[in-house]
């Protein structure tokens, strides 16, 4: 009699308990992760060795697959920082990003290599005043953005197609259509190990901003604003708030994202190809911020959930490396999982199974109701 | 009522002027330079394409008897609407990079008719071979057995190769991938890993680090492009792995760009095989004998490519042929 009560109270709460984590949004991006991690395990446990190993210089490094997704996937966490408040304030996406980054890059490789596009050394000086002239151009591009979005009020993603078109001839212009090569191994840094720290900097260098993204949302009022003008622009206006202003400024946020990111691509082979830097990763950038089940429509937003989306990718990539898989199938692998996680992972599939498990909750209820 | 009038007669006076300007641009100078109409693909595609645009740029001069006009696009359409351009210029030769095979009939039908010449450099079309006097192309399958060979001459105890393909479908990874795919296949070398890193060194990179993670051994690295071989170059230095001449991994690019061939020279690459950007001077020769009303016999020349190997190669084929 005793266990049967048991039960029967136990098991409300326990759909309960269920119910409430299927609600949060961040639910599915972890459940993503953990399903791709399990299914290296079973195919290949060594998958999640992590060596200590030495480079060709000799200095200590950290490798394994692990270590590649946390490595290689900086680029798109750090961009999704951006992406996921322009999505909130203006309902819209950025399509120019990688474009911005190959002109990042190139103004990067610009200053250090000059007009000869090369350079045999890149004091750390020269490079820091390099990143900073990107910051500040990738800025002037976020806010060229911002300002067809916010006060001419076109689609976000009609206003940055045009830097989405003519970004990388800019970059290609910028160094003279040269493609500039550093020979200076320090350069490497950025994109590689930091001689003495096995981390790989790039995924340092985006545990930093997304430390610096937390405190901006914690205080100051930029993430409550945007979500603000996200759902509703004029009932924002009307609570004071300036719904123009909150656009662009997510823009700008944006831009200097782009110029990180341009500098580790640059780094990470010092050099650049213009019409191969960063490619597609725009559309990445976007896939991330929806795997995050956030809504592209713009208003709510959960930054936590889009950087897993952004891993997510990473970890899909490399896993499909990882196997033997044909090159021309590649393509339709990442598709096929892709959808899967988008359906999965969309408002309206969580509003369903949020409605599926209150179902099972009045029902449970009811249940205990008779046994009373 | 008057604003209206005004509007009208300023149109009017617009319209006049530009009528005069169409008709002074029209008349003829006959300086008894050859008008060339060059339709080539965007320069900042690659180094490559910057080293072809570059090579035309210095050839069809005014000083060595050209007036050349230029016209650049990575889409069909356009350069079609290009080519449609210059026969109303009435260009004497129509100098074509396509960037698509198909649609090109019934422009160069039209150039014919005009008796404009059309030499097609660096791509082929499918279209008949009578609408054009030539056309100079790379034989992407030959740049492959070049390589494949010399791979062959290095007479390694096993061979097991990570092949980075370029994007595929495109000339130039059909016909190096199929050279190394027919002699793998032919002497049983092992390719350890086969994939595309659609021409980006960052791909390369990750996918020759996917190899290592997995602890699977190589001993060459055959790369359809530069950037590639530099991507997987990047892998291996993070992984402590030596490469080049008497090292642990051969190394394999195409295309000679000048940094890629100073790896070569500095012995961290072993390979470079070309694919031929400097096609003007080509092109120039074609024209000059059709001038002097000579006929050409070979329809397709293929350019000349040479394979660079790190133990032979000195400062001066970097600086000739680094592009």
């Amino acid at each position: 009699m005793t266990t049967a009560d048991t039960k029967k109270k136990n098991k409300p709460n326990v759909s309960e308990l269920f119910g409430k984590i299927f609600k949060r949004q961040i639910f599915i991006p972890i459940a993503a992760v953990l399903v791709l991690l399990l299914f290296n395990l079973i195919v290949d446990p060594g998958f999640f060795s992590i060596e200590l190993t030495r480079n060709s210089a000799g200095n200590p490094v950290l490798s394994g697959n692990l270590i590649t997704i946390l490595n290689n996937g900086s680029e798109l966490a750090i961009l999704v920082l951006g992406m996921t408040l322009v999505t909130a304030a203006s309902g819209g996406q950025d399509i120019s990003v990688g474009a911005t980054i190959a002109i990042a890059g190139s103004i990067i490789l610009r200053i250090v290599c000059g007009t000869d596009a090369k350079a045999d050394s890149a004091s750390f000086g020269i490079v820091l005043v390099a990143f900073l002239v990107a910051c500040v151009a990738s800025m002037a591009f976020g806010a060229f953005n911002g300002a067809l979005v916010s006060i001419f009020k076109i689609q976000p993603m009609v206003a940055t197609l045009i830097l989405f078109t003519a970004g990388r001839s800019i970059a290609a212009w910028i160094n003279n259509n040269q493609l500039p090569t550093v020979s200076d191994p320090s350069f490497g840094y950025i994109g590689g190990f930091i001689p003495g720290i096995p981390i790989p900097t790039p995924f340092i260098i985006t545990v930093i901003c997304i430390v610096l993204m937390a405190l901006l949302l914690k205080f100051t009022n930029l993430g409550l604003y945007s979500q603000a003008v996200g759902i509703n622009e004029s009932s924002s206006k009307l609570n004071g708030i300036n719904p123009i202003f909150i656009k662009f400024l997510t823009f700008v946020i944006l831009g200097l994202c782009t110029a990180v990111c341009g500098l580790i691509k640059v780094s990470r082979v010092s050099g650049i190809t213009y019409s191969v830097i960063a490619q597609d990763i725009e559309m990445d950038a976007i896939l991330a911020v929806a795997l995050g089940g956030n809504a592209l429509g713009g208003g709510k937003f959960n930054m936590a959930a889009s950087i897993i989306g952004a891993y997510i990718i990473q970890i899909l990539t490399t896993t499909l490396y990882a196997y033997k898989i044909e090159s021309t199938a590649l393509s339709a692998y990442k598709a096929i999982v892709v959808i899967v996680l988008v359906i999965v992972s969309a408002p309206a599939v969580r509003n369903k199974t949020k409605a599926f498990f209150a179902k099972l909750k009045a029902k449970a209820a009811a249940e205990r109701k008779e046994v009373a | 009522m008057k604003k209206r009038i005004l509007a009208i007669l300023m149109v009017a006076v617009v319209m006049m002027l530009g009528i005069t300007a169409c008709k002074s641009g029209d008349k003829k100078e006959d300086d008894g330079l050859i008008k060339v109409g060059i339709i080539n693909n965007d320069p900042n595609e690659s180094g490559y394409r910057t080293a072809n645009d570059r090579s035309m740029q210095e050839m069809f001069t005014e000083a060595n008897g050209y007036k050349a006009s230029y016209a650049y696009s990575l889409k069909n359409d356009e350069q079609i609407a290009a080519a449609q351009k210059f026969i109303q210029d009435e260009v004497d030769y129509l100098l074509l990079s396509a960037a698509g095979t198909s649609g090109w009939d019934t422009v160069l039908k039209d150039a014919k008719a005009a008796g404009i010449k059309v030499i097609l450099f660096d791509r082929t079309i499918d279209a008949d071979p009578s609408l054009y006097e030539a056309s100079i192309v790379s034989d992407m399958a030959k740049e492959g057995e070049t390589a494949v060979n010399w791979l062959k001459g290095q007479a390694l105890k096993e061979y097991k190769i990570i092949h980075l393909q370029g994007v595929m479908g495109s000339a130039a990874q059909i016909g190096r991938s199929g050279a190394l795919d027919a002699t793998a296949k032919e002497l049983g070398w092992t390719i350890v890993k086969q994939q595309t890193a659609e021409w980006s060194a960052e791909k390369a990179q990750q996918i020759v680090q996917s190899v290592i993670d997995s602890k699977q051994s190589f001993n060459v690295i055959y790369a359809e492009n530069d950037d590639m071989a530099k991507g997987a170059v990047a892998a291996l230095d993070a992984a402590g792995i030596s490469h080049g001449v008497g090292k642990d991994v051969i190394i394999m690019g195409f295309d000679c760009n000048k940094w890629a061939l100073e790896e070569l020279l500095a012995k961290n690459w072993n390979y470079d095989g070309q694919c031929n950007p400097f096609q003007a001077t080509y092109i120039h020769d074609i024209i000059q004998k059709l001038q002097k009303g000579e006929t050409i016999t070979e329809k397709t020349i293929i350019l000349d490519e040479k394979g660079f190997d790190a133990a032979t190669i000195t400062q001066a084929d970097v600086d000739n042929y680094g592009i």
